[in-house]
């Protein structure tokens, strides 16, 4: 089938549609305000739901309580918006609800700018809000994979009954690439767990409150049973030349596009360069990267933030490898140039 | 002897088992607290309207957290301040169920504000039950938005100030200032005569759901017994002689029988229906092509540069789709963040025979230069021996490298001569498709008219890459 | 909507307090228009001296019952009207 040239941030839209989302709760905020336009010019059509809420607060407390029907949901926002939606998000986590997020990060701290960063991988990846939770992590690097990996965020989602975050970048939005569709929508199916307004639910609760210790402290044990069991089963990631590589290169989102063609690049030269791109951010590819290291003598890691990613990499590392650290903030970007310099040194 | 039994409702659960502990068929609530009473008038209501199963009942954050141990009901618990939100997500999803928002006064009123003055905003087709007891009851008596002047709370501790912290919040009245909402009244549980009036209070405020007439708004004015330090019969005492001056009962806003009954309609659509919204039912199959063809196709890594209005952005997109439809991987982004300078708009293509990188074009291959600024702004930047395509019409300049091949074309004339200044974008890729040979330029007239949004430019747009193909052909090799 | 109707022993209209699921909040024997009902001496498995019905008076109003707080804690045996 032919493929639609198509931005990244409506290919998260018509992707969550074919994936069954029929409800979108936002609140504008660049860069991310495209996906809530695409939303609300599609979801109507197919007699779905878009909200535009009256906070980033409102948008995910909608979520939740669609979620609790079982309905397929899904929201959108940046850095300071998430900031604000990570009570929500505490909460669907407690509750044990599934639902979909699009983080695409900006800079900041504060208000920062609009421009890419990685700087939300800490209050993503490590669970930002309060209590003992995980989200699913998923990081695109492409149009095709905003479209794929938003769906495949539904139904990691309905599986796991855990939020999961597409986290991207407005590179990763902005950029128009050839995205092949699937062509038939998924249906959703009645999950026995839900509140959906019958007899047959009446019994059900959605809750995140348990004022017994006990009983709170095995539920806190059944999550973190459950992120275990998602690490076994979901750890995602793409590796490239690793099986001889002397240096391997650690980036996602744009930075790993960056990466390929340093990659090439030195891969033309003869250089034993590889490549890691961690597709889950949570669960980390840790024993990718550990087994990678009994051959890569160095690890570099790139990133567009502090070195959030960076403690993840040590953690898998583990001191086997050295590890080499390239990062930029505040929303600029690596050329392909820079990067190659850079890699060069460590060669 | 034969009897009419008043007792406990159905929708009621028999045993309180959520409860857990020794005491499950009683509640946690103090003695003589209000809770219990708006409860069993909830409960009453939705037992004869028969509608207990169809009904969610959020519970909020506060003396009220546990609703969800009593209502036999599908039950949610939400965040503090936030039940109005999840009433929303809760009814969008299921318009058949019967909704109900029970908050106090500070989840309502103090954190959840904006909440509820936008769910009830837009009208939401839910239930609201607004406890107000002037205190925080849960957490130990802290000063509520509503709490009276002078009164003393935990964290009031020599009354509550207005110079400190202002005045008593009226939420019933704000909320009927609102255009939506259909119902709006405010009771008290002081005695029989104000219970039997909330009674039919809450009765209205659920029928309203039933019938789809919109948003319906209860507050009630309930006593705290702990929380004020007084016996129950007290508590209730002290509500008529304080709070009723400060909040009186009375119905606000009822403009029930006009109310549009709202309607909801669900249906499920075929997956033809869903790809013709889409866009995706008329992209057809992929386009066959040699394997020659990709082997040897020479990567373009593209800067396309001018003013804002010149169509730079869209002749990107029109060339990417033209290399997609070649099977060649393509990207296309906009100039963005701090990549953007020189006053230009401009955009990066790369059509590439293998896997594309970095989608910024920072060396480009094929520079196509609107305006001056443009050339000046990335001028420097190309690659030896890379193609500068200048629109002679408005750049002055001649290109200053000697290690680059250089086309120049009056594109803005050459459109104009056709009546549309703006197509000399599709002018320039006609030129560019022919001088190049990278792909036929014909692909252009596939592509043009699934791009192009105005449907009555396509032709002029078609002709305008006639006329750039037709100057190459013309003046090859005089520049 | 009708009163569930039932057959039971004693007289009708009566009343009558579930003692263990009494708070002695008063309320009942504070509101009754009969003033028949009162407080026991005795205290209930929850640590409250409950309210009792006198045993005569009731009218089968259903004041107690909507004032009381607690779900079940009293029950109102009121007359079978007559269609």
């Amino acid at each position: 089938m032919q493929r639609e040239l198509i931005k990244g941030n409506e290919a998260v839209i018509k992707g969550a549609l074919m994936a069954g989302c029929s409800m979108y709760f936002g609140y504008p905020i660049t860069p991310a305000s495209e996906i809530a336009q695409a939303a609300a010019a599609l979801f109507p059509l197919l007699g779905g739901t878009f909200v535009q809420a009256e906070s980033e607060v409102a948008a995910i407390n909608m979520v939740y309580g669609a979620s609790a029907t079982g309905a397929r949901v899904m929201t959108a926002s940046s850095g300071p918006g998430l900031s604000l939606k990570q009570e929500g998000i505490s909460y669907i986590a407690g509750a044990q609800l599934p639902c979909v997020i699009i983080d695409v990060m900006r800079a900041g701290p504060g208000l920062g700018n609009i421009w890419p960063e990685q700087g939300d991988y800490n209050q993503i990846v490590k669970g930002g809000g309060h209590g003992n939770y995980k989200t699913i992590v998923l990081a695109p690097n492409s149009a095709q994979e905003m479209c794929d990996l938003t769906m495949l965020a539904f139904d990691l989602a309905e599986e796991y009954r855990n939020p999961v975050v597409v986290l991207t970048d407005a590179y990763i939005g902005q950029m128009m690439e050839p995205v092949e569709f699937p062509r038939s929508r998924k249906k959703v199916k009645r999950q026995p767990w839900a509140v959906h307004g019958d007899a047959e639910s009446q019994g059900n609760l959605v809750s995140s409150i348990l004022m017994n210790t006990t009983l709170l402290e095995d539920h806190n044990f059944a999550l973190q049973k459950k992120y275990e069991k998602v690490a076994q089963e979901n750890t995602r990631y793409e590796a490239l030349h690793i099986d001889d590589a002397e240096l391997i290169l650690i980036g996602y989102g744009i930075v790993s596009r960056i990466l390929l063609n340093v990659m090439q690049m030195l891969r033309d030269q003869g250089k034993k360069v590889g490549m890691i791109r961690p597709i889950t951010l949570f669960p980390f590819p840790q024993k990718a990267i550990a087994d990678a290291c009994e051959v890569a003598k160095k690890i570099m890691v790139v990133e567009l933030s502090n070195g959030q990613m960076l403690d993840d990499v040590k953690l898998a590392v583990q001191g086997k490898s050295e590890i080499e650290f390239y990062n930029r903030m505040g929303g600029a970007v690596p050329t392909v140039d820079e990067l190659l310099e850079v890699v060069q040194k460590y060669i | 002897m034969k009897a009419a039994v008043l007792k406990k409702p159905s929708a009621f659960y028999d045993k309180f088992e959520r409860k857990g502990g020794a005491h499950q068929e009683t509640t946690h609530y103090c003695p003589g607290c209000g809770h219990g009473n708006l409860h069993k008038l909830i409960a009453e209501a939705l037992t004869d309207f028969n509608v207990a199963d169809r009904t969610i009942l959020i519970s909020p954050v506060g003396c009220s957290v546990f609703a969800y141990y009593y209502l036999n009901v599908g039950n949610v618990q939400a965040a503090h301040g936030r039940a109005p939100a999840v009433a929303t997500g809760l009814k969008r999803a299921n318009p058949n169920s019967i909704v109900i928002s029970y908050q106090g006064d500070g989840d309502l009123a103090a954190i959840g504000t904006a909440e509820i003055l936008h769910a009830a905003n837009r009208g939401e087709n839910i239930s609201v039950f607004f406890v107000n007891n002037a205190i925080y009851g849960m957490t130990g008596s802290q000063m509520a938005p509503t709490t009276l002047v002078g009164q003393k709370t935990t964290t009031t501790p020599y009354g509550r100030k207005v110079s400190n912290e202002g005045f008593p919040i009226r939420m019933a009245e704000i909320i009927s200032t609102l255009e939506a909402p259909v119902y709006v009244e405010r009771t008290a549980l002081i005695d029989f005569k104000s219970i039997s009036r909330t009674k039919r209070a809450v009765r209205k405020v659920l029928q309203n759901q039933i019938e789809n007439r919109g948003f319906s708004f209860l507050e009630i004015l309930s006593p705290c017994p702990t929380g004020w330090k007084l016996s129950a019969p007290d508590a209730q005492q002290w509500i008529r002689d304080y709070m009723l001056p400060v909040f009186p009962t009375e119905v606000f806003k009822d403009t029930t029988k006009d109310a549009e009954t709202l309607q909801y309609s669900h249906r499920e659509y075929t997956d033809g229906e869903v790809l013709d919204v889409l866009g995706l039912s008329e992209l057809g199959e992929r386009k066959e092509v040699t394997k020659e063809f990709l082997d040897n196709f020479p990567v373009q890594n593209m800067k396309i540069a001018g003013f804002g209005g010149q169509g730079v952005l869209s002749a990107g997109v029109v060339i990417a789709a033209c290399g997609m439809n070649e099977n060649l991987d393509v990207t296309w982004i906009p100039s963005y963040g701090p990549e953007m300078r020189g006053g230009t708009a401009n955009c990066s293509v790369i059509i590439s025979n293998k896997r594309i990188g970095s989608p910024l074009t920072t060396k480009p291959n094929v520079l196509i230069a609107m305006n001056g600024p443009s050339l000046d702004a990335f001028e420097d930047d190309v690659v030896p021996n890379g193609l500068v395509i200048i629109n002679s019409s408005i750049v002055e300049r001649r290109v200053k490298r000697k290690d680059v091949v250089t086309l120049y074309i009056p594109l803005t004339e050459i459109a104009s001569n056709l009546g549309l200044t703006a197509a000399a974008n599709m002018v320039c890729l006609g030129a560019y498709l022919e001088f190049t040979g990278i792909m036929d330029y014909k692909l252009l007239f596939d592509v043009i008219p699934k791009t192009i949004k105005r449907k009555n430019m396509i032709e002029t747009n078609i002709k305008a890459v006639e006329a750039g193909v037709q100057y190459v052909r013309e003046n090859a090799g005089k520049n | 909507m009708p009163d569930d109707v039932i057959e039971i022993a004693q007289d009708v209209p009566s009343l009558e307090v579930v003692s263990h699921l009494c708070k002695g909040c008063a309320l009942c024997i504070t509101h009754c228009p009969q003033r028949c009902i009162s407080f026991t001496e005795k205290f209930n498995e929850l640590g409250y001296k409950y309210a009792a019905y006198d045993g005569a008076g009731c009218t089968g109003c259903g004041v107690c019952f909507y004032v009381c707080p607690e779900p079940g804690a009293i029950i109102v045996y009121k007359k079978v009207r007559e269609r």
